[in-house]
């Protein structure tokens, strides 16, 4: 029960600072990609607001090693750089450019996004659905 | 007036981050946007659906409350439905390929000079200035 209270109270969180930031606009998000056009660095402020507490956080987590209900801080991943995570990478900035959104700021609008934000996250969830066989073809990809 | 769009940025930012130092802290679980939801529908972690359902549901719904807030509030998304559909095609396939979004390979990976997150954020922010440069400057579509 505990767990879902600070699950929600992290996820408001971020809906609220999404909000706060203005990164649910997409105009913002697509002013910071438009590097030949009206540059908009604030998403490079909310990054950086954002990887302030996030770092301290990392640092407290590696020294405890468990989090506070007990669950084990999530080991580093191994540094292996792979078809999935290239290829993944740019098709999700080749969406995040075209449309502006991205998962959270989709998630946080959806109750005043509109139509568009509606379908937007519909899109979004089939390809969700659909990763998981284009993975494993990408798998299949020699080396 | 652009200066106010950056202390704003980064006010909102410090509790993205916040809210993802919480999510670490107490419940040991990256928050990632396109992990949590994309987990959840494809069954990746079953354990785990009631914390990403109340995380999703708060993320959702706590926008709800600030709303009224602000005199206005629009994402400004493209009326254009194919760009809507192809947008988030390619969102919700990329994030899984990759593992992780801006929330989690940005944000999280980023602060913990995690190899992946670093990798991963240098290319989505190239391909997504490729794709503005040539769908905005080229093709003239969004």
């Amino acid at each position: 029960m505990l767990r879902n209270l600070f699950a929600a109270l992290s996820g408001g969180l971020f809906g609220a600072g999404l909000l706060v930031s203005g990164m649910v606009d997409t105009t913002k998000v697509q002013g910071w990609l438009d590097v030949f056009g009206n540059w908009d660095p604030t998403l490079a402020f909310v990054m950086g607001g954002a990887i302030l507490p996030m770092a301290l956080a990392w640092r407290v987590a590696a020294r405890r090693g468990v989090s506070r209900l007990g669950t084990p801080i999530p080991a580093r991943a191994e540094p292996r750089l792979d078809h999935n995570l290239i290829i993944g990478s740019v098709l999700f900035g080749a969406g995040w450019g075209l449309a502006g959104l991205c998962p959270g700021p989709a998630l946080a609008s959806l109750s005043f996004g509109g139509w568009g934000g509606a379908l937007f996250l519909l899109a979004m969830g089939a390809g969700m659905v659909a990763a998981p066989a284009i993975r494993r073809r990408i798998d299949r990809l020699p080396a | 007036m652009i200066e106010q769009d950056w202390v704003h940025g980064f006010i909102g930012g410090l509790m993205i981050g916040g809210a993802a130092a919480l999510y670490l802290l107490v419940n040991g679980r990256i928050m990632g946007a396109s992990g949590i939801l994309g987990g959840l529908l494809d069954g990746t972690e079953r354990g785990l659906w009631a914390e990403r359902l109340s995380f999703l549901a708060a993320l959702i719904l706590v926008p709800v409350l600030i709303v009224p807030l602000y005199t206005v509030v629009d994402t400004h998304l493209t009326q254009n439905w194919a760009v809507i559909v192809a947008g988030g095609l390619l969102t919700g396939i990329g994030t899984r390929l990759a593992n992780g979004c801006t929330s989690g390979h940005g944000v999280c990976g980023i602060s913990r000079l995690a190899p992946r997150g670093i990798v991963s954020t240098v290319f989505y922010i190239l391909a997504g200035g490729l794709t503005v440069a040539l769908f905005r400057h080229v093709l003239g579509v969004i």
